[in-house]
């Protein structure tokens, strides 16, 4: 008589907790050690975030935003502030896509034959752009630039072409190389053959990449003023520091309303797109 | 008879007036953003401010290297770090409950025709709640705590996990709806209850995807804790600011090497971590 096997022979153990050649085992075990040491190490004050006090201070902190300063002096300075971020997020990125195109053709193999002996060196500078954040590219910036938005201006458009570069980079390097071999085997120049053979096909990628960018650059550049970089993030800061709470409030306010509206609209340009 | 001549190429661009007119346009439109922003890049090469600059910049070499001041960074990096994992690991126990809660898939009134109304709504607050929190810049959240918890890591990691638990919890009701889901309906519609179809159905299909997002984020954290230092959260961000402050070139260049090895390290970790996820 056959009898049915079972699914799983009854008699094997199910397999250890921890095993030495198991590879998730050792990156959940490292994740937990990570975790452990991370609150261990600092000294969060969870008794003091969770006292009555903290919860009192909280709430009076909350309570002082309403109402929120809706005078008409002060909503043309908040209307202005936001038109400055908006501005600054623009330029920065127009600033920002024009130095990366500039950086991308040394970054990039243009052709087999191509030594492109750039390339390392162009692509380590555009990682060192990349790896330090706008904000702290700000903070440098006051030095040189002084207070306000030009400072900012210059911090988005610093990090963002490190972004962008490799981003172009990439996009230049997997572009078909057909049309351009094409115009290389008549003689043309390899400016001319970047102008019109390479840089047609890409185009279309190399905006998207942009907006997208922009996109980023309109929320980094609410907050950028904090360090004094001018915008949004500026009136923020000053309110903030003198306790003005309604004023404060009013700045959130536009802020989140930025924000969103961005939102709404890159969602709404890439449904229309992809339409 | 046609001409079959060779033509000969055009001796100038054939587009050139539209290209002309369109940059010319681009720039006149260009005017009122370069006002708004004081635009004025002479600024950088007045001789003032040539020679504050020329003097910050040269003061970066030597690199700050006394064995106190590299303590000090030791200690600082890995309290960037340790904030960037306390915060998301916070971050998900706020994202993983309001994505069970917003996930589509796990209505059962839903599997016979729509949903019923009351569940529908309770979705839709999650979705608005996770939407706040992830639409508020963690730099905002920081200021805030800091006046509530006072200077300090606290409030870096509460801004942190508020913000990253936003977005994780959009994301990750995103995944899970976006796999294969006809495991878990099966599941569901053969009595299953909704915690055993999501662990038995849902997150097997979407593991892979859900840790290789979390682990981007997490390397996401990493650099904004940074900046949260500037606002006094603590961290590497904090002594840069207190060094830039005190125009102490050598010490920003040390810390900034620093960081930029710590992203590149935290990149690199997490490229290779998703690598393995496949």
């Amino acid at each position: 008589m056959n009898k049915p096997r079972a699914a799983n022979p009854p008699y094997k153990l199910p397999p250890p907790l921890f095993d030495a050649r198991c590879k998730a085992c050792w990156f959940v075990a490292g994740l937990i050690a990570l975790v452990v040491a991370s609150f261990w190490s600092l000294d969060l004050q969870w008794a003091q975030f969770f006292s009555a006090d903290a919860a009192a201070s909280m709430g009076r902190f909350v309570g002082e935003f309403f109402p929120p300063d809706t005078s008409p002096a002060f909503l043309a300075k908040v209307a202005a502030a936001a038109w400055e971020t908006l501005a600054m997020s623009a330029l920065g990125t127009l600033l920002a896509a024009i130095a990366a195109l500039a950086l991308a053709l040394p970054a990039s193999r243009l052709h087999v034959h191509d030594a492109a002996w750039g390339r390392a060196p162009t692509r380590l500078l555009l990682n060192a752009l990349r790896s330090i954040p706008e904000l702290v590219w700000a903070a440098l910036l006051l030095i040189s630039a002084g207070l306000g938005p030009f400072a900012g201006t210059l911090a988005l458009a610093l990090h963002t072409a490190g972004v962008l570069g490799r981003l172009f980079a990439e996009a230049i390097e997997n572009a078909p190389s057909g049309p351009g071999d094409a115009l290389r085997a008549q003689g043309v120049g390899s400016g001319r053959v970047f102008l019109y053979a390479t840089l047609p096909q890409v185009l279309p990628q190399l905006l998207s990449y942009a907006l997208y960018r922009w996109e980023n650059n309109i929320r980094a550049a609410a907050v950028l003023g904090v360090v004094g970089a001018g915008g949004l993030g500026q009136l923020l800061a000053f309110h903030m520091g003198l306790f003005h709470m309604p004023k404060t409030a009013t700045v959130l306010g536009a802020m989140l309303l930025l924000v969103a509206f961005v939102d709404a609209a890159s969602l709404g340009a890439r449904r229309w797109m992809t339409r | 008879m046609a001409d079959l001549s060779p033509r000969t190429a055009p001796t100038r661009d054939p587009a050139w007036l539209p290209r002309l007119f369109w940059s010319g346009a681009l720039l006149v439109l260009l005017w009122p953003l370069l006002v708004a922003t004081e635009f004025k890049p002479w600024r950088l090469l007045e001789a003032e401010s040539l020679q504050v600059s020329g003097r910050f910049v040269a003061s970066f070499w030597p690199l700050a290297h006394s064995a106190d001041f590299l303590r000090m960074v030791a200690q600082d990096t890995w309290r960037t770090v340790a904030m960037a994992t306390a915060g998301v690991t916070l971050a998900l126990g706020i994202a993983v409950p309001m994505a069970l809660l917003a996930t589509r898939v796990l209505s059962i009134s839903a599997l016979s025709g729509r949903m019923a109304r009351g569940p529908f709504w309770l979705r839709q607050v999650v979705r608005w709640a996770l939407i706040v929190l992830r639409s508020i810049p963690e730099l905002v959240w920081a200021l805030v705590f800091v006046r509530v918890v006072g200077l300090g890591p606290t409030a870096g990691v509460l801004a942190i996990a508020l913000t990253y638990g936003g977005m994780l919890g959009k994301v990750y009701a995103e995944i899970l709806e976006s796999g294969e889901t006809h495991a878990t309906e099966a599941l569901l519609r053969n009595g299953a209850g909704r915690i055993q179809a999501f662990f038995y159905g849902l997150l097997p299909a979407s593991a892979a995807e859900l840790t290789s997002y979390t682990v981007y984020r997490w390397e996401c954290a990493i650099r904004s804790s940074v900046v949260l230092g500037f606002v006094g959260a603590g961290g590497l961000g904090q002594q840069m600011d207190n060094a830039m402050k005190m125009f102490n070139g050598g010490e920003v260049a040390t810390m900034l090497l620093v960081f930029m090895a710590l992203v590149a390290l935290a990149d690199r970790l997490s490229a290779w971590l998703r690598k393995a996820l496949g």
